[in-house]
């Protein structure tokens, strides 16, 4: 039943290997897919991969997308280098976007400067002090915080949908549930005319360089990945272990809550139930395929970015439902780690496995 | 007073017949040291095939080829957990959400079609006991197969030689590997048990609770079963109350504005949510007392030499 033996030393080559191979395999698999449904694939490929590319509009629409997945996942992935397992990023986006949404309605009509960075603060205090929740329950009462960040999610989103259908419903729209449209004042302004993509893309811009260096300089960084890997030698060394939850949980809460600040007052212009499609947990994979590293993270989440591209025009141009994006992110995380046994183990040789009990 | 319980009670049985069949599930899994996180995943896909055989053979043929479903949906996670010894939550992580991707898929061809649902079966004699009888006895056979189900699955471990076998791998892998057990192949036996009883919790929502198959239906209950297996510090007994508290909790959420409460349905809606988070933490809070029923191999991947 065991087809794997330890590798005396980890494959370095299997460490660089493994994201192309599982996104090769995913394509493949894809293919299948897409023949077995009877679409050519290639075509297929042609509406995921070329098409979205092909227009102006296809790159910012690929910015504007990669841009919150890349924030949430150099946060995610400082908790997962310390095994801090936060998945409830998509509930932190979503308290973030409820703050920040907040200033936008109760600031409507006015005209200054400091609307929109007030936006964006609120965000991260919210989505923030979301993540210092299960923080809190996991350093003080010990409960695991994969559980907890998940539950809140739900919370986030029930907070979300009473908002928008009572006290902040727009009072002169449909019965819809949804605010109102925001004013230019607290909106992100577009970078190119007649495009969507706008300005917030600069917060990640500047984000990606600070993670960065955050990650390969700074001694906080260390115990974190120090934690995670030891937790002995870090008690020893006497690195504080609830300072590393508080840690990775609060600042990939604000990651997400910016990014849901950034939605709200971007492509979206107002609160509304389908606020995110997913980025949450889509940034999830966008950490693990990019190696929990700053660059790998920013390729893997414009990888991400094109897969929902993809998903998008396979909808309009090839009636698939919009799902199937997740069904391949999800295929894509199982090859991915699949690929990721073979960096600490390789396959048992015929002559051991025989002589061997199993 | 009375009039408003009974019904509240007898709804709370069916609200928690899903959760005791996934969570049972998970148990076994857990027991034998897996932690498998693609609960919601194996549900959802497990719903959407139900209902889909439903549509011919009827409840009984959905619940088994829900089951049937979450088999086959469990089957990548466990050989990429067991046989390339992966990190279990991030597997069973990439199996929720490889599971709502797929069952959305499938599920569009299903979306306006509905079931007829399933009628109660009165136990004959025991219905007619004034209170318990309506709360208890008044179901339909699922919620009785539920019940069947926790005995097997209580006695089993308890008291069999399989039960006992499976604790062992869950302990001590290494030296149920040194006794000549197949350690891995156990773990394979009580995953797929794991997967066949959330595609049956799923079907059985899709099939009888809702009858009808809705994007991602199952709201959350995957990963409450999740939560329910810690909570019941891995005994069969405590599960089932558990189970019944959020199932009773769903329910009173939905009665709760006819009672009087005054707060928004939405709000309302959250409270199961909160209450696994407080549920959560007080069963966390004793430190001691959990490590002393957690599986000691809980997670860790058994990789024989």
């Amino acid at each position: 039943m065991q087809l794997i033996e330890a590798r005396p030393n980890p494959s370095r080559v299997m460490r660089w290997a493994a994201p192309p191979l599982a996104i090769l395999l995913t394509l493949v698999v894809a293919a299948i897919l897409f023949a077995m449904l009877g679409k050519p694939p290639l075509q297929a490929f042609h509406v995921f991969f070329i098409e979205p590319l092909e227009t102006a509009n296809g790159w910012s629409e690929l910015a504007l997308k990669a841009s919150p997945l890349i924030l949430i996942a150099q946060g995610l992935a400082l908790g997962f280098r310390a095994r801090i397992y936060n998945i409830g990023a998509e509930g932190q986006l979503l308290a973030g976007a409820i703050c920040a949404s907040g200033v936008a309605i109760y600031t409507d009509g006015m005209d200054a400067a400091w609307i929109l960075p007030a936006m964006v603060v609120a965000g991260a205090v919210g989505g923030g002090l979301w993540g210092a929740i299960p923080a809190w329950l996991r350093t003080r009462y010990q409960a695991q915080e994969t559980l907890t960040t998940l539950m809140l999610t739900y919370v986030a989103t029930y907070l979300l949908s009473w908002l928008v259908s009572s006290p902040w419903r727009d009072p002169g729209g449909t019965n819809f549930p949804q605010s109102i449209l925001f004013s230019e004042a607290a909106m992100f302004a577009p970078l190119f005319e007649g495009l969507r993509v706008n300005t917030s893309v600069w917060i990640t811009v500047i984000a990606v360089p600070l993670f960065w260096l955050f990650v390969s300089r700074s001694f906080a960084a260390y115990q974190l990945a120090v934690g995670g890997e030891a937790v002995a030698a870090a008690r020893y060394a006497g690195f504080s272990a609830s300072r590393t939850v508080w840690l990775s949980l609060v600042v990939s809460g604000a990651a997400a809550g910016i990014a849901g600040a950034a939605e709200a007052a971007g492509p979206v212009g107002q609160l509304t139930l389908s606020l995110s499609p997913g980025y949450g947990y889509a940034a999830i994979i966008v950490a693990w395929v990019g190696r929990l590293h700053p660059l790998g993270i920013v390729l893997a989440g414009l990888l991400m970015a094109l897969i929902y591209l993809g998903g998008e025009a396979a909808q309009v141009s090839m009636q698939l439902p919009a799902a199937i994006s997740w069904l391949f992110q999800g295929m894509l995380l199982f090859f991915l780690l699949g690929a990721d046994a073979f960096v600490d183990y390789r396959l048992k040789r015929r002559r051991q496995a025989a002589g061997g009990k199993e | 007073m009375l009039d408003h319980l009974i019904p509240i009670l007898a709804t709370t049985m069916a609200a928690a017949t899903p959760l005791i069949f996934a969570g049972l599930g998970e148990l076994v899994a857990e027991r034998s040291g897996v932690i498998n996180l693609g609960v919601e995943g194996m549900m959802l896909i497990g719903a959407v095939a139900g209902f889909a055989a439903a549509l011919h053979w009827g409840v009984a043929g959905g619940l088994f080829f829900g089951a049937l479903a979450g088999v086959l949906a469990v089957l990548p996670f466990a050989f990429l957990t067991l046989s390339l010894g992966t990190n279990q939550p991030a597997t069973g992580l990439a199996l929720t959400i490889f599971g709502i991707g797929l069952s959305a898929f499938v599920g569009q061809f299903f979306v306006s079609q509905s079931l007829p649902g399933l009628r109660p079966l009165d136990i004959p004699l025991l219905a007619q006991i004034p209170v318990l009888g309506p709360v208890l006895f008044q179901q339909t056979w699922v919620v009785y197969l539920s019940w069947l189900a926790f005995v097997l699955v209580a006695w089993v471990l308890a008291r069999t030689r399989w039960g006992l076998i499976l604790r062992a791998v869950g302990e001590s892998p290494e030296a149920a590997h040194a006794i000549g057990y197949n350690v891995t192949g156990i773990r394979y036996a009580a995953t797929c048990f794991g997967g066949a009883m959330a595609g049956m919790a799923g079907a059985y929502l899709s099939t009888v609770y809702t009858p009808l198959w809705v994007q991602n239906m199952t709201a959350g209950r995957g990963w409450i079963a999740v939560a329910l297996v810690v909570f019941a510090t891995w005994r069969p007994g405590r599960l089932m109350l558990g189970a019944y508290l959020f199932g009773g909790m769903t329910i009173l959420q939905l009665h709760a504005q006819g009672l009087g409460v005054e707060l928004p349905s939405q709000l309302l809606a959250a409270i199961p949510y909160v209450a696994t988070i407080v549920v959560l933490v007080l069963i966390s809070r004793d430190r001691r007392h959990l490590l002393l029923n957690l599986p000691a191999s809980l997670g860790k991947p058994f990789i024989s030499h």
